[in-house]
Formats: structure tokens, sequence, C-alpha cells
């Protein structure tokens, strides 16, 4: 037969695995053999090696080319074996079997699209063998065709085939694994491998070839819409052109497309190409460069979407893993992850299983040791872009490190609610754009500057020269008092101590809405109670700025411009504070304006620079 | 030919665009990884079908212009048609090529067998070139079909200190989520062009009319199929005088590809004690 490559299906990468021992690298030196595929001589090289050791020889030499392997006459590190046949070229990844090397099975698995999986007749399913399925479950093989090897040891026994075939089926089923035939064959022998073997007429299966070159093509589960994680920026000239390789869907010039986690929105200009091709549409699997229209934001880490469907955007996400490291894994352990091409910092939040290997059972457990699978949530510092291995398996395929060791390879099984909405039973819609995107957008940060003082101390006069000092400044700066809040928000409540403490809480929640919105809001309130202003500052958070407007009692009564104090001793404001009502003053400020002391235009001057400080005003603009 | 025959090859020939455009893409992603994450970082051109494909992809992954240093590992031996195209292509590519002149052959291991010693020297440079400039990655054009040890390298190859390969302790390398992350005083070797055959390259030369060394076709029934250094490379017998010609003569033949670079099969192990030592 010719062995011309055709090209009439694409490549198939096959991966042998099974438990030490059980003939995968004599399958495979078999089946080049038998096809055709060793090139002229190797079998005499190989022979005349294995003479010179004293040994006979082995068909796994073709393999083991390795010094130490042909020594030890086992296999250490995954390889690959190219096997043209005439329909198909199939790429071979032999892996090891033995248990201390399943960090390198696993980087042949990872790279396969169906399994050869290896079963001994006689010693039947081996640790190694149900580790291996498992293994092939997380990684993401979903088909393989499965040889009862070594059939010649058992004397070719049907009754033995049928039961190992019964657990392999059991086995498989439960790791989501679709077996495509059970061969029974002896590789040594070539039986089964190429052709049909006269040892077992009771088999009217297909051959281990036969089988292989019938994997259906890779149906990858996919999700919706387009994903691209942002590899980097390449500049040519002016040009600001976005790497990465598409990894589901479709992208067109005009597209708008989410930078995740960020969330900003930028359209594409054009799709570069060298040399120019003037492409217009790119699809997945393309590495591709994209230019946007507009100032450009996005960089490296960063996941491009089609604005329809995001990815979740979280800090919690459950995954299974195979854990490599040497020490065990237990909760609160922190490492690094790298996914897409983000790296970042996560703890191991909870252990939830670690999987029984010996039994189809998920098991418990505190720890997962080396070579274990173990489902577990992480929590991150950050909000990240999460899709799981169900929609985009490109996207959702991790490693841990330790260090610089990888100790553990993954996927993310799903996202979970954010730890810091966990509190209420609001199911949050997460915003797309983040503080920093609209930072960015505004030219400074949106805060709250919150002016407190008894009556008169001088809180809306400052207050209303900041604004204007801020806005001819050219940021975005707005006055809440209480003549505009009471006017709507508040126009339900009254004075009383109760709805003064309402109407704080009320003020409180809006102008952390302002500051989230990029503004900087200068809420203007005598806010007498400190419960009432760490409620406040609890709803802002970090960008919270409690100024006190300092000016006693009697210096507040001598200016009065709205007269209050005067009604105030005459009876006609009841609760009225500085008089009848208490002010407890700030403890912890961040600034202190003593209006006795400084004149309003020096406190205006104190507190405009210390705004532009704070919310980081960009004087470029 | 009959109209039936055309669509056949028509659709062969779309499906041979999908293999080539997956090799492709996959390359161009692990080059960009290694720009993006790798620094500083240095490509080696040897002038071969290989390499100079791989410099192809890297002009089309950043636009036109490679964004890192070319360097030939130079031992004074390549074949003069070797150095002219070199001189050619370093110009109307615009690389920023450089020449790093290789310990002489007294300085090398004597133990090792006379036609290693090319390789042995070329090893010793590049230990120097990255001692000296500090490179924390070097992007190599080998492929895992070549050699059976370079069928178990990794896409991202981390090195020791002294340039060796400690491949029973490679890391695992799981998907395309590559391994970047190594001590200080350590390298990395990064090989895009790993899951290509000789005959993918051939088909991508062909199709991208990427420019080869003319040695490479046949003169009076001979041609180089691999490139090494003229004292111990030998030309093969063929007719192949076009890249045409070429992949059909691959598509038929099984003598493998090194069969003309007497440095692989001296001794055993003769392969396997250079690429421990840090050769490519």
């Amino acid at each position: 037969m010719t062995i011309a490559a055709v090209e009439t299906q694409p490549q198939l990468r096959v991966v042998a695995v099974g438990h030490v021992d059980h003939g995968k690298s004599t399958m495979i030196g078999r089946l080049l053999h038998d096809t055709g595929n060793l090139p002229d001589g190797k079998v005499e090289e190989l022979t005349a090696a294995s003479v010179r050791r004293g040994d006979t020889f082995e068909w796994s030499f073709a393999l083991d080319a390795m010094q130490s392997e042909r020594d030890q006459a086992v296999t250490i590190d995954t390889t690959r074996i190219w096997l043209r046949t005439p329909t198909r070229d199939v790429v071979l990844i032999d892996a090891p079997g033995h248990e201390e090397f399943l960090r390198n099975m696993v980087t042949g698995a990872s790279d396969a699209d169906a399994a050869l999986l290896l079963v001994d007749a006689h010693d039947g399913l081996g640790e190694q063998t149900r580790r291996h399925v498992r293994v092939l479950e997380l990684i993401g093989v979903t088909h393989a065709v499965v040889a009862i090897n070594k059939m010649d040891r058992v004397g070719y026994d049907r009754a033995r085939y049928d039961a190992i075939r019964r657990e392999l089926e059991q086995l498989l089923e439960h790791a989501g694994v679709r077996p495509l035939a059970f061969v029974p064959t002896c590789a040594r022998d070539g039986e089964n491998l190429v052709s049909i073997a006269p040892a077992m007429p009771w088999y009217d299966g297909p051959t281990v070839l036969a089988a292989m070159l019938a994997v259906p093509p890779a149906s990858a589960a996919r999700g919706d819409g387009f994903r691209l994680a942002v590899q980097g920026v390449v500049r040519r000239d002016l040009r600001r052109i976005v790497v990465g390789r598409v990894e589901n869907g479709t992208v067109t010039v005009g597209d708008r497309l989410a930078a995740m986690p960020g969330g900003r929105i930028a359209r594409v200009a054009a799709i570069a190409s060298f040399p120019e091709t003037h492409k217009t549409e790119a699809s997945a699997g393309e590495s591709i460069g994209l230019e946007f229209e507009g100032r450009s934001f996005i960089d490296r880490g960063d996941v491009l979407a089609d604005v329809q469907s995001p990815p979740a955007l979280t800090d919690r996400f459950r995954a299974r893993l195979l854990w490599l490291g040497r020490a065990p894994l237990r909760v609160g352990d922190g490492l690094r992850m790298r996914y897409g091409t983000r790296a970042v910092a996560v703890t191991v939040a909870t252990l939830d299983r670690v999987l029984d290997i010996g039994s189809l059972d998920r098991g418990g457990g505190n720890e997962a040791r080396t070579n274990d699978i173990a489902d577990v949530s992480f929590a991150c510092a950050e909000t990240l872009p999460i899709d799981p291995v169900s929609a985009h398996p490109g996207l959702a395929r991790f490693v841990l490190l330790d260090g610089v060791d990888i100790v553990a390879g993954g996927t993310i099984l799903e996202a979970l609610a954010p730890e810091r909405a966990a509190r209420s039973n609001v199911v949050p819609v997460a915003h797309l754009l983040s503080a920093g995107d609209r930072r960015r957008r505004g030219g400074h940060r949106g805060v709250v500057v919150w002016l407190t003082g008894l009556p008169a101390s001088g809180k809306s006069t400052i207050a209303m020269e900041l604004e204007r000092r801020l806005v001819e400044h050219g940021a975005s700066a707005y006055v809440l008092d209480g003549d505009n809040v009471r006017a709507g928000l508040c126009s339900d409540l009254g004075f009383s101590r109760e709805d003064r403490i309402e109407n704080v809480r009320r003020v409180g929640a809006v102008a952390a809405l302002f500051a989230d919105a990029g503004t900087i809001a200068i809420a203007a309130f005598i806010s007498p109670y400190r419960a009432g202003r760490h409620a406040a500052r609890e709803a802002t958070g970090d960008d919270f700025h409690e100024i006190y407007i300092k000016a006693d009692a009697d210096a507040c009564e001598a200016r009065d411009p709205k007269g209050h104090y005067r009604k105030a001793r005459a009876g006609e404001l009841p609760d009225f504070t500085g008089i009848t009502g208490d002010y407890e003053v700030p403890l912890d400020p961040e600034l202190t304006l003593d209006t006795t002391v400084l004149s309003i235009e020096a406190s205006v001057e104190t507190l405009f620079s210390y705004v532009l400080r704070i919310s980081e005003v960009d004087h470029t603009r | 030919m009959t109209g039936g025959g055309r669509t056949a090859r028509t659709a062969q020939e779309a499906l041979l665009m999908n293999l080539l455009d997956e090799l492709e893409a996959r390359s161009i992603a692990i080059l960009r990884e290694a720009y993006f994450r790798v620094t500083p970082l240095a490509m080696l051109w040897s002038m071969g079908k290989d390499s100079t494909a791989l410099l192809w992809l890297a002009r089309k992954a950043f636009f036109g212009s490679v964004p890192f240093p070319v360097v030939l590992l130079d031992t004074d031996m390549e074949l003069p048609e070797v150095y002219a195209f070199r001189d050619e292509l370093s110009r109307s590519w615009n690389l920023d090529y450089r020449s790093e002149h290789c310990p002489p052959e007294s300085s090398v291991d004597r133990t090792l067998p006379p036609a290693s010693r090319a390789a042995a020297r070329k090893t010793a440079g590049l230990r120097e070139l990255v001692a000296r400039e500090r490179y924390r990655g070097i992007v190599v054009g080998i492929r895992r079909d070549e050699q059976a040890m370079r069928a178990k390298e990794r896409v991202f190859s981390p090195r020791l200190a002294d340039g060796a390969w400690d491949l029973k302790h490679q890391p695992p390398e799981l998907w395309d989520v590559y391994h970047t992350d190594i001590p200080d005083d350590r390298h990395l070797r990064v090989h895009p062009l790993l899951d290509w055959t000789e005959i993918d390259v051939w088909r991508y030369t062909k199709r991208e009319h990427i420019p080869v060394v003319p040695l490479y076709f046949a003169r009076d029934g001979m041609r180089y199929r691999s490139l090494g250094e003229k004292n111990i490379t030998r030309p093969i017998r063929s007719n192949a005088a076009t890249i045409d010609e070429i992949i059909a003569e691959l598509e038929s033949t099984r003598d493998p590809e090194r069969a003309g670079r007497t440095m692989d099969s001296e001794t055993e192990d003769a392969f396997e004690r250079l690429r421990t030592g840090g050769y490519m």
C-alpha cells in the first residue's frame, strides 16, 4: 500500500493510555510496523541494539528511543509518532503508564482527540486504568478505542473478554467517555491491530486501526457567542493591534465587543493581517489581530466577548483538578492560576470532594494528595471573567502554580455567586464596566465628599463653591443637600429623629451610587449621628471622605443665614440640632475645616486641593 | 481530467488548507505568547526550510517585522549557497540579524564522534550567546517528527543554567496554557513548529511562496533533503526539482529525513547526548 498522506480527513491525535505493562508501547511499535510506517532499517537497527544488550527484540524499542527508557524498558515521557494511513493521518501520543509519571501522561492526553485504552486481559483493570480514564474525563477526551490486550495469556477466552468489557463499560460510562470499540488483541503478534486474527473467530468487531480511523471529528460542546483571550497589543506605526486566537464564534468588522472583566465596549475597525488581505471576518481557531475605533484600552489578559453573551463576572468559581504537587492540597492554600492569558492569585475556599479512584463513587476527604482528582471552589481577590468548561473549554482550562512549579491542571466547572454579594438575597446583575473603566472615561475617580457640621457652619457655601471649582476643572461633580433631596427623594420625610436618620441613610446610598457612576458626590448634611455617617461610609467603601466643617454653636448662631437658629429659639423648630438636638462630633474625619479660623475661601481652597488628590483628577485632560 | 476528478482534488485541497491553517494559527499563537511573556527573546535561524518558514510565521504574527533578534550559530562551515540566501533574506525582510561565531572544534568534547562536533560547537556557541545576552527565551524551529528525542519535547521547554535539557523532569504542559515561569538563571526553548511534519513545512512553503535555499532542489540527480554543515551533510539521490516534486517524493519515501546527517547515526545515543547537553 502507499503511505501517501491523504487529506480527505483532518489529522487525528490519539493518546495511548492504560496501566503500566499492559502493552501500550508494544501496540504502537507493532501498529507502525504493520502499517508500513517504520523507516527502512529501523527494525534491523533495533534488533541490533537488542542483541548488543543481550535482550530479545521488543516492539516498544521503536518508541522508547530514550537511552534510559531502553535500559528500564518503561516509558518515562510522552512521545509522538506519525501513523500514515490511506485515509487519515493519525498522530499517536504514547503516554507513560507508571503512576510516578502521571504528569507526563496528562501532558500527552491534553493534546488528544481520542484515546486508545489498553487493558491486560489476564491482569484485568489496574489502578492506573481507572485513574487514566478519570484523567481523560478531566482533560476533555470524550472518545476511546479499547484494546483488551494480551489475549494469548488467557487462551483467547471470550468469557474473560466479556467480563473485562463489562467492567470497562461501567467505568467509561461513569466518566462520560464513549467507547467506540472493544477489540481483543495480542499486540506483540499483531492480532486484530491491522488485520483480523483467526485466533478469535468469535469477535466480529473492527480492528484497532479501523476503530481509530472511525473516530468522529472533534465536536467540542460550544457555548454561545464570540470569545478571544487577548495575548497582547502589537504596535505597528500608529496602529494598535490587539492579538489573540479566536476561541469561539465569529467576529466581523463593525462588531461591538466587550473587554472583560472591565466591560468597556469597543467597535472593531479592522482585522489586521500580513500580507494585507483586507479580511472582514475571522472565526474560531484563527490567530488574528483586531484594530478598534477610538481610544483603545484593551490589553493582555482581557477576554473579548460579544455584548449579548459575555462571560460571568465573579470572584468565586468551582473547578475540578488533578493535583500534581508533592504536599497535599488543603483549604486555605494560596496558589497562582494561569488561564486564558491571565495569571491570578487564588485561594482554595472549599475542598468539596476527592475522587476515590478505586471505586466509582465520588469520595470525601479534606485534602488532595499527589495524583488525586478533586473538586474545589476557589476564591480570588479580583473579579474575573469565568466561562465553564461545558461552554468554552479553551477559556476554562487552567494550571496552578506554586512558585515556579506547576502543581495542578484542571477545568472550571461553574461560576459561583460573588462573595461580596453573597450576604443578601439579591442576585446581582453585574455591571459590564469596572470602576477603573469609569475612572478612565471620566478622568478621575468617583468619590463621596461628605460634609458634616452644625447648621450655618458653612457646609452649603463650601459645597457649592467646591462644585463650581471642580466642574471648571473638567471634573464631574454634584452637590447633594437638603434642598434638592427633600424636594423628591425624601419628600415623604419630616424632621423627627427617625426621619432625619432615614434621610441621611438615603443620601448615603445615593451618594455611593453617584460615586460608583464616576461622579464626585458632595453631600452637605448636618448628619448629626455617627451611626448615620458610618452607614454612609459603608455604602461607599474606600472612596468615602468625611469632612468635618467645624464651628461651635455660638459662632453658627451668630451667622444664622437662614434664620433657623432664631426660629428654633422661638420654639418653631423642634429637635433643631445645635440647640435642642445632639450633634455627635466626628471622631476621625479625613479632613477638618475650622470655619471659625479659616475663611470660606481658604476652606474651599484647602478642600479643593484635597479632592483633586483623592479623586486622582487627570491634569492632562 | 474528468469533472469528478477535479472536484475531488479541489475538496482535498480545501481540507489541506484547513490543516495548514490550523498549524499556522497555533504556531502564531505560540510565537505571540513567547514574545509577550518571555523577555528578552531571540530566534535561531539556520536558513533551512524549517527556520525560514518559522521566520515567515513570525512576520505574520507581528504584521510584517520580526520583533526580536534572529541569530545564526555560525560554524563558518555552511554551504556558500546558504550564506548567500541569508544575505538576501536579512536585507529584504529587514531582519535584526546577528551572527554568533561558535568556538573552534578544538574546544569541544573529544569523546564525541567527529560528525557530532559541529553540533557540539553550536551548543557551546548557544550557551555563550544566552549567557552574554541574558536571553530568557530562544525560539527554535525543531519538529517532533524529525527525530525520536525531539518527539519528547515540550513547546515551552525549560533549560538548566548551563543550557542542559533535564528530560527526566520535564514540567507538565497542559493544553495551550504554557509554562513560562522559570528560575532566574534558566532559559526557555520555545518550539512553535513541534507539531509540523516535513511534508507540512513543504506544503506551507509552497502555499505562502516562502523562499528556500536552492540546494533543496535536485541538480544532476542529487538534492539536499536536510541542510547541515558542508563537511557532514550529504545530498540524496533525487530528481525532485520543484516543491511539488519534493512533496511527491516525500509521500512515497521511507527514508528518514536526516539520513544525510551523519551526526545522528554514528552511535546509538549520539543525538540524545547532544540534546541533553543543550543542542537544539
